[in-house]
C-alpha cells in the first residue's frame, strides 16, 4: 500500500500546469464573451432578429472588441499592469513558501511610492530613487522578518501590525497628501518606448529577468532549498542545523527589497507618491501567489505559478473592462478566483495526503 | 472476510486476503509494513471499499458503506496515530461524535458518568476529565483514545500498534482490558509488530505478506520464529546480526546533566565503536537527555563534553577537516561551546528523532532533500546547488540503505515507515557523524527494516562511530548494545555492559526497584 503509484506523478503535472490551465481557460472565455458580444452588438445595429439574425450577425461581425482584446497593445497594456503585482509576488512566493505571510506588501508599496516622490522633488534622480524605494522596502521587511525570528510571532499579526504603521508613516512623510513632482525620469521605467511595436516598457524587462533570478534561487541554490524546509517543517530545518532565525530575517527582508521595487514601479506609473495607494494589493499579491500553486501551510509554491497568478488576474481585468462590466462585476469575479484558488490548494493537499 | 481485494492504480495493495475471527477472540493480524494490513483494516472499518470479496458480520453479509456506518455496526477502531482534538478535554474527546442530549442539550451528567466508566475500565480512573488532551503525555492520549473507543461497546474492536507509546504497566492494564473484553464476547483484532505481545494476548493469529493471507493458526501452538518467516517469506536466523567492534576512547561524556524539567541528572560516558542503549519507562527523559546533548533543549545545569579531535576524520580522508585537526590536541574531550543544533551538526553529533513524521521529516519534500539537509556543501559551490550531483549521491544512499522508492525526488511522505526511517538514519549516515543520538530508531517499523537498522547500527560501532541508542523495546536493547543504561524519572540510575543486564532487572531499575 505504500508502494509508488501514478498519482503523485499526476498531480505534480496539475501542480506545474494547473495555473497555465486556468489562465488559458480565463483567456478562452474571453474570447468567447467578446466575440458573443461583437455579435450581439452586430445583431442590434444590423436590426437582426432571432436565431437565424444571430448567426447572420455572427458571419457578418467585423470582431472589433475581440481583436483589440487579441492585439499587441493589449498584451503589452497587460503585461505593464502585471508589473507591480507581478514583482511582489516574487516575495510573497518565498514568504509563503516558508510557512509565512506579508499583509504590509500595500503599505509598504505606498510607503516606497511617497520616499521616491519626495526624494524627485529634491532633485533625486532615478538611480538614487530605485535604491531608496528598495532600501526602506528592506527596512520594514527587515522588521518584520527580525520581530517573527526573534520573537516567535505570528507572521499574520506582525505584518498586520506592519500594515498599519507603514501606511501611517507613509502618510506622515507625504503630510497626509498625494507627492507631485515637476519633472522626472522616473516615468520612463514603465513607459512604452514603441507604442506601435511590440516592445514592452522597461518595467515588464526587469520583472521578467528577476523572476528568472528568483526562480534560479529558489530552486537551485542553498538559501532557496532552506526556505523550502522551513516551510515544510521548521521543526526538521532546526534538527538539520538550519539557521532558521537568520533564514526568515533574509526571506522577509529581500521580499520587502522586492515590495519597494513594486513600489518604485507604482510611482512610475502614477507619476505621484501617493500615501494611499496600493491599498489592497497584499491581496492580490496573496491571491497570484495561491493561484501559482503555492500552499499556505508552507513548503510548496512556484516563482513560475506566482508569474501566471499575476498574469491571470491582470487579464481578468483588462477582460472585464473590454466586456464593459463594471468595476464591482470585477470584484466579484476576483474575490470568487481567490475562493477557488484556496479551494484548489485545499484540492491538492487532500490529493497529496492521499 | 474472504478473498478480499482492494488495487491503488497500478497497486494491488490486497490480491486475496482471508480473515475469520469468532466472537470472544482476540486475533493478531501479523505482517511487515505495507503487507496490507492497515488496507484491510480500512476495508473493515469501511473506510475503504473493497475491490471484491465478501465480508460478513455475525453470519449476516456486511458492506460498511463509510466508518460511521461500520461504527454502528459495532466495529471500532484504534489508529496508530492519535486521533484526538487537542484543545478538547478528556471527557469530550472521549464522547466525540456521541454526545448523549436531551432536545439538543448536551447531557452532562450522563457524559461524564460515560466517560469516567470508560477510564475505569483501564484502571485510569485518575485521568483528570477536564483537562485538555494536549496537556497529557503521549502514553495518557493513548489511553483517552482506546477509551473513546470503548465507550461505543463495540463488537468488533480493531487495535493498530496500541502499544507502541504504553509503558509496560500500561501496557499489562490494555492486556486485561482485552481480557475483560473478550469476556463480553467482543472480538479484537489486535495489530502489532511486537510478536510477544501478540503471544500473550491473542488466541489466534493471521500473517499477510504483500497482500495476501499466507498462514494462519492457533498463537499457543505457533513459534515465533515459524511466524517470522511466513512474514518475511524468508529465514530470520539472526534478528541480532553483531558486527565485531572495539571500543575506543571516549568521544562524549555528560556530567552532571539536568534540563528545565528533565532530566534531573544524567552522568554518562560514550567511547567511540560503543553502542550504548538507553531504557527506561516512557517519560522517564531519555529523549529529553538526547534533545538536551543535540542543543535542541535547553540545558539548566550540568556540562555536556564533547570530543575534539579530528584524528578519525583524518583517517577516513577528510583532507581538509584533517588539516585543521592537526593544529589541535589529541583526544580531549572538551566542553561543547554553543548549544544549538547546528553548533552539535559540526561537532559531528547527529540526532534521530523519534518523532519522524513532526520533527524528523519534511515529509513534502523529496528524499533527496531530506537526506542531504545537514551537508549540502558537497553539491554545492558558492551557495549553487547541483541537483543531479545530489541525486546522485541520494541514489547511491537509497541503494546501500535498501530503501523502496521511484526515486531522489519522490516526496518522503510517500514512503511507508520503514522506509522513511532508513532514509532519516541516511541523514546521519550522509553527514558523517562521528556521534550518533538515535532516539527510538525502529519505532512502527516492520522486522526486515528492523533488522537492516540494527546491522547498520553494528556496522557503524565498526567504524569507530559512537551510538547512543534510546528504545522502549528490551529484547533490541539486549541484542544490540554493548552497554545500557536505565533511567528513572530523570536520572540515569545504572550503567552496566548489555550481558550483565536481564530483562527483569532492566524493568527494576525503570520502575525504580
Amino acid at each position: 500500500m505504500n508502494t509508488p503509484t501514478q498519482r503523485p506523478l499526476l498531480s505534480r503535472l496539475f501542480a506545474s500546469f494547473g495555473p497555465a490551465l486556468i489562465l488559458a481557460a480565463i483567456v478562452l472565455l474571453f474570447i468567447v464573451l467578446l466575440a458573443w458580444k461583437d455579435a450581439a452588438e452586430q445583431m442590434q445595429s444590423a436590426g437582426l432578429k432571432g436565431f437565424s439574425g444571430f448567426t447572420q450577425a455572427a458571419r457578418e461581425s467585423a470582431y472589433d472588441g475581440l481583436k483589440a482584446f487579441l492585439s499587441f497593445a493589449t498584451f503589452k497594456t497587460v503585461l505593464t499592469q502585471t508589473v507591480v503585482v507581478a514583482l511582489a509576488s516574487l516575495g510573497m512566493t518565498m514568504i509563503i513558501v516558508s510557512a509565512g505571510i506579508d499583509l504590509s506588501v500595500g503599505s509598504v508599496v505606498a510607503l516606497s511610492t511617497v520616499t521616491g516622490a519626495l526624494l524627485i522633488q529634491k532633485g533625486v534622480g532615478l538611480p538614487g530613487v530605485l535604491v531608496a524605494g528598495l532600501g526602506v522596502g528592506a527596512l520594514v521587511g527587515a522588521v518584520n522578518g527580525a520581530l517573527v525570528a526573534a520573537f516567535r510571532l505570528t507572521p499574520f499579526i506582525v505584518t498586520l501590525g506592519m500594515l498599519g504603521a507603514a501606511r501611517g508613516v507613509a502618510k506622515w512623510l507625504a503630510g497626509n497628501q498625494t507627492v507631485n513632482f515637476k519633472e522626472s525620469n522616473i516615468g520612463v521605467l514603465m513607459t512604452d518606448p514603441d507604442p506601435l511595436g511590440a516592445l514592452p516598457p522597461p518595467g515588464v524587462w526587469v520583472a521578467v529577468t528577476l523572476a528568472v533570478v528568483m526562480a534560479v534561487v529558489m530552486r537551485q541554490t542553498v538559501f532557496g532549498r532552506h526556505v523550502f524546509a522551513i516551510g515544510s517543517n521548521e521543526a526538521t530545518a532546526r534538527l538539520c542545523g538550519i539557521r532558521v532565525r537568520a533564514t526568515k530575517l533574509a526571506i522577509y527582508s529581500l521580499a520587502g527589497m522586492l515590495f519597494g521595487l513594486a513600489g518604485v514601479m507604482m510611482l512610475s506609473r502614477l507619476q505621484q507618491g501617493d500615501p494611499t495607494s496600493a491599498i489592497g494589493l497584499e491581496l492580490d499579491v496573496i491571491a497570484a501567489v495561491v493561484i501559482g500553486g503555492a500552499s499556505l501551510n508552507g513548503g510548496t509554491g512556484s516563482i513560475l505559478g506566482a508569474m501566471i497568478g499575476a498574469l491571470t488576474m491582470a487579464v481578468l481585468r483588462t477582460g472585464s473592462q473590454y466586456m464593459d462590466w463594471p468595476s464591482y462585476m470585477q470584484e466579484i469575479i476576483i474575490g470568487g478566483l481567490i475562493i477557488a484558488a484556496v479551494g484548489l490548494d485545499k484540492w491538492r493537499q487532500s490529493r497529496a495526503a492521499g | 472476510m474472504a478473498g478480499v481485494r482492494k488495487a491503488f492504480g497500478a497497486t494491488q495493495a490486497l490480491r486475496n486476503v482471508s480473515l475469520a475471527v469468532a466472537p470472544g477472540e482476540a486475533h493478531a493480524l501479523i505482517g511487515e509494513n505495507g503487507a496490507g494490513k492497515s488496507t484491510l483494516m480500512k476495508i473493515l472499518s469501511g473506510a475503504y471499499q473493497p475491490d471484491a470479496g465478501r465480508i460478513a458480520l455475525d453470519s449476516q453479509p456486511f458492506r460498511p458503506a463509510n466508518p460511521l456506518h461500520a461504527r454502528e455496526c459495532g466495529i471500532a477502531m484504534i489508529y496508530q496515530e492519535l486521533n484526538l482534538a487537542p484543545h478538547l478535554s478528556v471527557e469530550e474527546n472521549i464522547l466525540l461524535g456521541e454526545k448523549p442530549a436531551r432536545f439538543g442539550w448536551l447531557d452532562r451528567a450522563k457524559r461524564r458518568d460515560l466517560a469516567r466508566r470508560a477510564l475505569e475500565e483501564l484502571h485510569h480512573a485518575d485521568l483528570p476529565l477536564h483537562a485538555p488532551v494536549n496537556s497529557l503525555p503521549i502514553a495518557q492520549q493513548q489511553l483517552v483514545e482506546i477509551a473513546r473507543a470503548l465507550v461505543r461497546e463495540p463488537k468488533v474492536l480493531i487495535m493498530d500498534e496500541p502499544t507502541s507509546s504504553l509503558t509496560q504497566v500500561d501496557t499489562e492494564n490494555l492486556f486485561r482490558v482485552i481480557e475483560r473484553l473478550r469476556a463480553r464476547g467482543v472480538s479484537v483484532i489486535y495489530i502489532s509488530h511486537f510478536l510477544e505481545e501478540c503471544q500473550r494476548v491473542c488466541q489466534r493469529y493471521t500473517v499477510l505478506r504483500d497482500g495476501e493471507t499466507v498462514g494462519t493458526g492457533d498463537m499457543a501452538a505457533a513459534r515465533v520464529e515459524d511466524i517470522i518467516r511466513l512474514m518475511v517469506g524468508r529465514e530470520m536466523k539472526d534478528i541480532y546480526p553483531r558486527t565485531p567492534h572495539e571500543l575506543g576512547a571516549p568521544v562524549l561524556e555528560l556530567k552532571e546533566l539536568a534540563g528545565r524539567v528533565k532530566p534531573r541528572r544524567v552522568n554518562l560516558q560514550l567511547r567511540s565503536g560503543e553502542i550504548l542503549g538507553l531504557a527506561g519507562l516512557i517519560g522517564a527523559g531519555r529523549t529529553e537527555t538526547a534533545r538536551a546533548v543535540f542543543g535542541l533543549d535547553e540545558l539548566a545545569a550540568g556540562e555536556v563534553l564533547v570530543c575534539s579531535s579530528r584524528r578519525e576524520e583524518a583517517l577516513t580522508g577528510n583532507a581538509e577537516r584533517g588539516m585543521r585537526s592537526a593544529e589541535r590536541s589529541q583526544s580531549l574531550l572538551r566542553s561543547a561551546p554553543t548549544r544549538e543544533p547546528r553548533d552539535s551538526l559540526r561537532a559531528g553529533l547527529g540526532l534521530l528523532s523519534e518523532n519522524r513524521k513532526e520533527e524528523g521529516l519534511m515529509l513534502n519534500r523529496s528524499l533527496a532533500d531530506n537526506l542531504t539537509a545537514t551537508r549540502l556543501g558537497p553539491f554545492a559551490r558558492f551557495g549553487w546547488l547541483s541537483t543531479s550531483h545530489q541525486h546522485a549521491a541520494t541514489r547511491d544512499w537509497t541503494k546501500r540503505l535498501d530503501v523502496r522508492a521511484r526515486g531522489p525526488e519522490q516526496p518522503i511522505g510517500e514512503l511507508s515507515g520503514g522506509n522513511q526511517q532508513k532514509i532519516a538514519l541516511g541523514r546521519l549516515l550522509h553527514h558523517d557523524a562521528r556521534i550518533l543520538l538515535l532516539d527510538e530508531p525502529t519505532r512502527g517499523i516492520d522486522v526486515g527494516s528492523k533488522a537492516h537498522i540494527y546491522r547498520l547500527i553494528g556496522e557503524l560501532a565498526a567504524q569507530g562511530k559512537a551510538v547512543l541508542f534510546i528504545s522502549s523495546y528490551l529484547p533490541e536493547l539486549l541484542g544490540v548494545c554493548d552497554t545500557i543504561g536505565v533511567m528513572c524519572r530523570g536520572e540515569l540510575v545504572a550503567t552496566r555492559p548489555a550481558r550483565e543486564w536481564t530483562e527483569h532487572e532492566i524493568i527494576a531499575a525503570a520502575i525504580g526497584h
